[in-house]
Formats: C-alpha cells, sequence, structure tokens
C-alpha cells in the first residue's frame, strides 16, 4: 500500500512529506521504547509511536520504516523535522491515539510485522 | 590468504547527552555494511548492537569513540567510554533494569533493554567497565556464526 492511501483515513497532518509519493508500506509496527522498536520492527514497515524527537528519525532510518505516524497530536520539534527531510523519512500527525491509528490501518488490511517472521 | 583483510575502517567520537545526532554513528555504519554488501539480516543484527551501544554513551557516558573495522566475513565494533562504569554488570545485564533517569525514559530510551539486546544480536561481546572511569564494549559479528 501507498503511503499516501493513509493520510486521509489517519486524519493526518503531513509533517515531513517530500518522499511520500514513492513510499509503500508492507506492514506495521506499534511501540514508544526505541529498543523495542529497534530490535523488533521489521523493514518496510509503518511506525505508530507518541515519541516526536529526533532519534525516532534515527530508528526509522536503522530498521528502514518509510513512515512514522505520531499520535496524540504530539508536538515535532524542527530538529525532528530537519532529520526526517534529510534522512527521507515521511512524518505523520494526528490527534488519534495509537490504538485509533492501527486500528485504522489494520481496517486498510497493513498487517502488524515483526522481525523474523 | 588475505581473507583477514580490513575492507573497511570507521572511527568517531560520540558525545553523551548529544540526543540530536545520537544514532548518526550507526546510521553511518549501515550504510556502509550496506555498500560492502552484507546480507540486510547480517546488516540488521550489526546496526541494533550499534545503535545500543551507541546509545549507551550518550545516555550515560560523558563521550566515547565508536570504531568499526570491517572484514570481508566479519564485522569488529569496539566503544570506549568515559563514563560513570556499570556498578553491577549482571543486573544491568536483566532485561528491563536500567539506570536511566525518568526523563530519559519518558523519550523511550533507557528501558533496560540495551544490553540484551547488544548480547542477543552479536556473536562475541566483551563488556570492561571501570567504576568512575568508564566502560568499553567490544562485540563481534560473523557473516557465518556456526564456523
Amino acid at each position: 500500500m501507498k503511503v499516501t492511501q493513509i493520510v486521509e483515513p489517519l486524519k493526518a497532518e503531513i509533517v515531513v512529506g517530500e518522499k511520500i509519493a514513492e513510499q509503500d508500506i508492507a506492514g506495521g509496527y506499534c511501540g514508544d521504547l526505541l529498543s523495542d522498536c529497534i530490535a523488533n520492527a521489521k523493514e518496510g514497515s509503518i511506525w505508530v509511536t507518541i515519541q516526536s524527537h529526533p532519534n525516532v528519525v534515527a530508528v526509522a532510518v536503522l530498521v528502514g520504516m518509510p513512515c512514522i505516524v505520531i499520535c496524540n497530536y504530539q508536538e515535532v520539534n524542527e530538529e525532528t523535522t530537519k532529520r526526517a527531510q534529510k534522512e527521507g523519512i515521511t512524518i505523520l500527525r494526528t490527534s488519534l491515539t495509537s490504538y485509533q491509528a492501527v486500528s485504522v490501518l489494520s481496517s486498510l488490511g497493513i498487517p502488524g510485522t515483526k522481525r523474523h517472521g | 590468504m588475505e581473507e583477514d583483510k580490513v575492507l573497511v575502517e570507521i572511527e568517531r567520537e560520540i558525545v553523551g547527552g548529544d540526543f540530536q545526532s545520537a544514532g548518526d554513528v550507526s546510521g553511518e555504519l549501515k550504510k556502509v555494511l550496506q555498500q560492502v554488501g552484507f546480507p540486510p539480516s547480517f546488516n540488521r543484527r550489526v546496526v541494533i548492537a550499534a545503535y545500543e551501544a551507541e546509545m549507551n554513551v550518550v545516555i550515560h557516558a560523558y563521550r566515547g569513540i565508536f570504531a568499526t573495522e570491517i572484514y570481508e566475513d566479519r564485522v569488529h565494533i569496539e566503544v570506549d567510554d568515559q563514563g560513570p562504569g556499570i556498578p553491577d554488570l549482571e543486573l544491568a545485564f536483566q532485561e528491563g533494569y536500567s539506570t536511566a533517569p525518568p526523563h530519559i525514559r519518558e523519550m523511550g530510551f533507557g528501558a533496560g533493554y540495551g544490553l540484551s539486546n547488544m548480547k542477543k544480536c552479536s556473536d562475541h561481546l566483551e563488556i570492561d567497565t571501570r567504576i568512575g572511569e568508564g566502560t568499553k564494549v567490544v562485540m563481534d559479528f560473523f557473516l557465518n556464526p556456526e564456523k
């Protein structure tokens, strides 16, 4: 599925989206502990989280996640935005909670995925 | 035989408390590993361990040196920091045990999975820690660990 197709269902605002048109997602991961995400999220997933500091972009890059959905309308600071622009990571921001966002993504047919199966 | 020739060497400084650029060294390492052409699953476990080692310096230490040697069939990483050291290594290896302060935890760091992630992802892990001086982490990753 294209990242562009999830923006409206998530009622999301595109905070960073220079590369959004060319991004696909194969699955999803949800979590706020960075050690958990880096170890368990699968490449090509969309990442649903309430963390919005610049290091989430580092984690997305290291895992190979093209898009981060920041929930609860958390503030996204300039450093995070700059880092995402530099790395070509899309950042969406929504007022939905993580659970609500995952429910929407799930109803669109995006499965939960995990590294190693 | 030239099989143990270093293909790439990377040495970078990590600054304690610098959360803005935290993860950059691991990101650079990932790109180099991809360029060298290792399989993605191998790169992933190196990168997970590298990220945790890098973050440990950022979270706990004052500064550190992150040095990597990439060979044809293995990767060697040494992260040497000046910092408080680890008082109880056995405890530090327990998943969920952490000495990170609350404001660090709120950011999703310091959840107590760093050392166990490093142990799970590396084929060899050695930690030398001196209280009040610092910690040195040495990790090796083999393309064919069973060899």
